[in-house]
């Protein structure tokens, strides 16, 4: 492989700086590098956010923060999560790389992208003003104390009288509409505007599983809109969509909102499945096993999780034959997920490792995603549930996911596509240290979470009384932030420090098979000279072995 | 710049039979088709759930004339859009502006309906549940009405100037698409709020 390939910009005309730039780009790499910058800072925020609350939490009956100040951070944090790191950071590296995979010059709708990005962005910066309203910034500002899902009737004007919830509303409004946009793009994308022989069924997986994220997120976000636009008419209007007084039931908000909130974890998860299926066969040194099964699977995971959003509902009193229902969808969907599983396993075996970080970060997914599919499992079950709803169960279960998993596997991510991005190798040395203390902080963090949660602690509240029993396990994942603070500044550090000092990376450090590897690093801003041509799933491996090419097999 | 020489397409790029317009309006039309389901499914929820305030039964009439006008607007669009495909300007012209035309009529006439409601009727959002889910419903299938005709008068401001020419008919059938799926709502709007719930 060539290793001289580092692109020389083109030249820029005088009167446009670097800042004018990259505020009009239409490039999909630019807004992708936007959209992950963007995700990065978020992360941060609210990690500073999770540590407040650790602190909080640690010890029986603290008074470091106000029950107000708590309220609000646990809501900021959540709501950041979802839509202000972890989507846009997914959005971002499947801006960058779906049309460098599907041999495409840029997306399907460049304006629109821009668009999309820009309202994320604006949506982000605005819920974080409402800190900067309302009352003193020591309790929290103006910040909403709804919960990341601001239940009904605690959303009504009565029950929260100042801006914070409108701040929730509507910053989260215009970052659905930069969804919607992002998602009609990666739909039309990936539909038309793949190299010739690229059919569907020799496209990357990543390429696939960010079609069926994009089909989700058209019908995941749209019902969180609505229900939006219903919560503004009952606060500013008068409307009674989620009045009891006139005969309202705040349950539909309850609805309306997991409709939205399940399918929505399935957007974040199914991207994050797209890493590993994309990285892990190139450090087993094979190809993935069983790509048919696991487009079935993916696409069977997108339709069946749009019905099986009332298990976050088991308590609220519904019918036994309506708990039911929601038991056997989501045992169901725990189905196609569990093949996949096995087929990355499958993947593995035989292969010949290579425990590269990016490698590393693929097995903790592994693991750690099984473990926290498994108590999903345990939630599924309504009559368990009774006893873990609201509990730190719940929240260890999440985070075991959104962490262990999702985080884990865009830290595989990074350390992939790094050297694509910018032209240089993050360094080995400090990535494994990366991953060992981010696993024992992690560890230490969610493990011992479940405890709590058996015992009876509750979500969402600011402090507890000593007598619980609580305290120790409290104590345990508090303790286990300081390991996960100091993974993340590591790799922070790696980042600023390779992007200057890294070795060169050429086209294709890792020996990988699709058809990003083909262009220099980082890519020309028109990403191929030639429209390339495949004739199978891994077009840079029928390149590099033209003596025994993949579709020969396929 | 140095690449991995990757086969050269001999295909061109352009002559694929799924136009990425047309996906990006379906992408579109799903997307909204979920909204408004949301809340269809709220005013089938709350339908006779009234505690008090004027029933369907008592206040609606069935806005026939609106009616067949939207969805006549239907024709006259696809008329319109098959005459720029043929390339006869004149034609498109005239049909896009009877679109035009019965579009804002749907809308005149749900104006004057919902001011009979307010200022005779006294019947607004804040009335009761009906007033709730009716007005919403109604009127964000109006305001997907409203942002139809700007994008219709936008097309019949650059046509009469002459600048919409038969190149231009694949876009022009898209926003056809966009007015289709409006007049499509409006026949599930009509049929759950006029037929279903009175």
């Amino acid at each position: 492989m060539a290793t001289d390939s580092i692109a020389v910009p083109l030249p820029r005309t005088e009167s446009r700086s670097v800042v004018l730039d990259w505020l009009c780009t239409v490039d999909h790499k630019k807004i992708g590098i936007m959209y992950i910058v963007y995700a990065l800072i978020f992360l941060v925020i609210m990690g500073c956010e999770a540590i407040l609350m650790r602190i909080q939490l640690a010890r029986p009956e603290s008074t470091f923060l106000s029950a107000e100040a708590f309220n609000r951070l646990f809501t900021m944090h959540g709501t950041t999560g979802v839509f202000f790191v972890a989507m846009p950071i997914l959005l971002g590296f499947g801006n960058y790389f779906v049309p460098l995979m599907i041999g495409a010059r840029d997306m399907a709708f460049p304006r629109l992208n821009a668009f999309s990005f820009w309202m994320t962005a604006f949506g982000g910066i605005f819920l974080y003003a409402s800190f900067f309203t309302g009352g003193s910034l020591l309790h929290g500002g103006g910040a909403p104390a709804v919960g990341w899902f601001a239940y009904a009737p605690l959303t009504s004007q009565a029950f929260s009288p100042g801006h914070g919830t409108d701040f929730w509303t509507l910053s989260l409004l215009v970052a659905g509409v930069g969804s919607i946009g992002a998602a009609v793009n990666f739909v039309a994308t990936v539909s038309c505007m793949r190299c010739p022989g690229m059919t569907l069924g020799k496209m990357p997986l990543f390429a696939w599983m960010n079609l069926v994220t994009g089909g989700l997120i058209l019908v995941t976000i749209s019902p969180l809109t609505a229900a939006q636009l219903m919560l503004i008419l009952d606060r500013f209007l008068g409307s009674h969509f989620f009045d009891p007084a006139a005969g309202g039931q705040p349950i539909l908000w309850m609805h309306f909102f997991w409709i939205f909130g399940h399918p929505e974890v399935y957007v974040l998860i199914i991207p994050s499945f797209a890493f590993i299926s994309e990285i892990l066969p190139v450090f087993s040194r094979k190809a993935i096993f069983g790509y048919p099964a696991m487009v079935a699977a993916t696409t069977g995971i997108g339709f069946v999780s749009l019905g099986v959003w009332a298990h976050h509902m088991f308590t609220v009193g519904m019918p036994s034959y309506g708990n039911a229902f929601f038991v056997l969808t989501t045992m169901v969907v725990a189905v196609p997920t569990g093949i996949k599983i096995f087929n990355w396993l499958a993947t593995l075996w035989g292969g010949k490792i290579r425990f590269a970080t990016p490698m590393l970060f693929c097995l903790g997914f592994l693991f750690q995603f099984l473990i926290g599919g498994l108590t999903g499992i345990m939630l599924a079950t309504a009559p368990f549930d009774w006893h873990l709803n609201n509990s730190y169960f719940v929240v260890a279960h999440f985070h075991y996911i959104i962490v262990g998993g999702i985080l884990f596997a865009i830290f595989a991510a990074f350390y992939y596509w790094f050297p694509k991005m910018t032209g240089r190798m993050l360094s080995e040395k400090l990535g494994k240290w990366h991953f060992w203390i981010m696993v024992i902080g992690f560890h230490l963090t969610f493990d011992f979470m479940h405890v709590p949660g058996l015992l009876g602690m509750p979500r969402r509240i600011y402090t507890y009384q000593a007598d619980r029993g609580w305290g120790v396990w409290n104590m345990i994942s508090s303790i286990g932030v300081i390991f996960q603070a100091a993974a993340i500044l590591i790799f922070v550090y790696n980042m600023v420090h390779s992007y200057f000092r890294g070795a060169l990376a050429g086209n294709d450090p890792w020996d990988a098979w699709t058809l990003e590897w083909a262009t220099s690093s980082p890519p020309p801003e028109y990403n191929f000279s030639t429209v390339p041509a495949v004739r199978s799933r891994r077009p840079l491996w029928d390149i590099k072995h033209p003596e025994d090419p993949d579709w020969k097999y396929e | 710049m140095s690449a991995t020489p990757v086969p050269v397409a001999v295909e061109d790029a352009e002559s694929r039979p799924l136009s990425r317009g047309r996906v990006g309006m379906w992408c579109l039309i799903i997307a909204e088709s979920a909204i408004f389901l949301i809340f269809i499914a709220a005013y089938i929820f709350y339908m006779g759930k009234s505690l008090d305030g004027p029933t369907p039964a008592q206040i609606l009439t069935v806005p026939a004339v609106t009616t067949v006008c939207l969805l006549s607007s239907s024709f006259t669009m696809h008329w319109a859009t098959s005459a720029l495909r043929q390339g006869k300007l004149g034609l498109f012209r005239l049909f896009w502006f009877v679109t035009l035309a019965l579009g804002a009529i749907f809308l005149i006439g749900t104006g004057r309906e919902w001011h009979r409601f307010i200022y005779q009727e006294n019947f607004t959002i804040h009335t009761n549940l009906f007033g709730t889910t009716f007005y919403s419903l109604v009127g964000l299938h109006a305001s997907h009405v409203a942002v139809g005709l700007i994008a219709l008068s936008i097309v019949m401001v650059l046509a009469l100037f002459e600048k919409v020419k038969q190149e231009h008919s694949e876009r022009c059938e898209i926003l056809g698409m966009y007015w289709h799926f409006v007049d499509a709502v409006w026949v599930v709007v009509f049929t759950v709020v006029y037929g279903l719930g009175r």
